[in-house]
């Protein structure tokens, strides 16, 4: 019964179809961005100096900064993606 | 101009074999002199689903190795006129398959067929690679599941890199879906990728949709390719999928659920 009302409150659970999708989509985007075609020679060089550049103002780690290039039909996206430290941390590190 | 044709995947089990079988079919029973080669050294398996395995003398590593003359080792098919069967050796390891060795038979194959159509073996090592290195076209099956639609983007990414064509800086090898194992109830209920959805993801022209149906297992526990198989929805299906590939434009079928009609869902059907 609570069971019920607590899946009743959730709302309609997500399709796995849709899920699938997603997970494809998001993982394919990292691996063609991985391969020789989809890379352009810069973008490594790239992320090295934008990671520079940030460093001077935060701390942030190497593994929490992503740089990618997602190419569309008429145009790319240039993605940075950088996880700031929470704030207990950064006080502690301080 | 013959054409070579690599069927492909990546992912194994997805009907790479099962397709090149009827593909090879449906192009011989239109008139095309047509030849299907099996790749997969060590594992084949066309000569069962073409139902010819008890008539392979040699193979083709008979052939690269200059022992028999290609004539001495393609196999009629039983019921098609114009197809014939290049057996993949079963005792062999698959380094035997060189580039070299590959292109001659091509070469010489070009010479006779309309179309060389190569099944390719599963994963991306040596024998897949030279399934589809001198591909002109590819047909890259595909299930709707998360595994099956990634290998397929990696299959791309190196038809796109290092085949022949990608190598040479010739005209792109030619891509076309093929969603197998297609189950359209399972779609409407958001439990199965559908045909858009893949099609969206791997961004390639669809060539067809191949209904999951028992007449697949039928096709190949008879040693019949499934398109020779009556009154089923997977060699109609095929048969579409030769069509639009000979340049014929056919709507798209087996994608929608069939309607199930008041009486049969009284008499308990799904």
């Amino acid at each position: 019964m609570i069971d019920g009302l607590i899946n009743y409150l959730r709302g309609p659970e997500k399709k796995t179809a849709a899920v699938a999708k997603e997970r494809l989509q998001i993982i394919l985007a990292h691996e063609r961005a991985g391969r020789g075609t989809a890379t352009p020679d810069y973008l490594p060089a790239l992320q090295e100096e934008l990671m520079a550049v940030i460093a001077k103002y935060i701390h942030v780690d190497r593994d929490s900064f992503k740089v990618q290039l997602e190419n569309h039909d008429r145009y790319d996206v240039l993605e940075l993606n950088i996880t700031l430290p929470d704030k207990i941390n950064s006080k502690i590190s301080a | 101009m013959a054409k070579v044709i690599v069927v492909t995947s990546g992912k194994g089990g997805v009907g790479k074999t099962t397709t090149s079988a009827s593909f090879s079919t449906g192009l011989a029973m239109r008139g095309n002199k047509t030849v299907v080669i099996d790749f997969d050294v060590g594992l084949r398996n066309l000569d069962l689903i073409m139902g010819c395995e008890r008539r392979v003398v040699y193979d083709i590593i008979n052939v690269i190795n200059g022992e028999v003359s290609l004539k001495q080792a393609l196999i009629k098919d039983k019921s098609c006129d114009n197809l014939y069967i290049l057996p993949a050796s079963q005792t062999r390891d698959k380094d035997a398959l060189n580039l070299e060795g590959v292109e001659r038979i091509l070469d010489e194959l070009k010479l006779t067929f309309d179309f060389i159509v190569c099944d390719s073996p599963a994963g991306i090592e040596s024998g897949a690679f030279t399934a589809m290195y001198f591909a002109d076209e590819a047909l890259v099956v595909t299930n709707p599941e998360v595994s099956s639609v990634r290998d397929s983007d990696r299959i791309l990414g190196i038809l796109a890199a290092k085949s022949k064509r990608a190598v040479d800086g010739l005209e792109p090898v030619k891509e076309h879906l093929l969603v197998t194992r297609y189950d359209p109830r399972r779609v409407n209920t958001g439990a199965m990728l559908s045909v858009t959805d893949i099609q969206e993801i791997l961004r390639i022209p669809l060539l067809g949709v191949i209904p999951e149906s028992e007449s697949v297992l039928q096709a190949s526990n008879s040693g019949t390719p499934a398109i020779h198989i009556e009154k089923s929805d997977v060699a109609e299906a095929y048969r579409d999928v030769v069509g639009r590939f000979m340049g014929e434009e056919l709507p798209m079928r087996f994608i929608n659920a069939e309607k199930v009609g008041f009486f049969k869902r009284l008499l308990g059907g799904h």
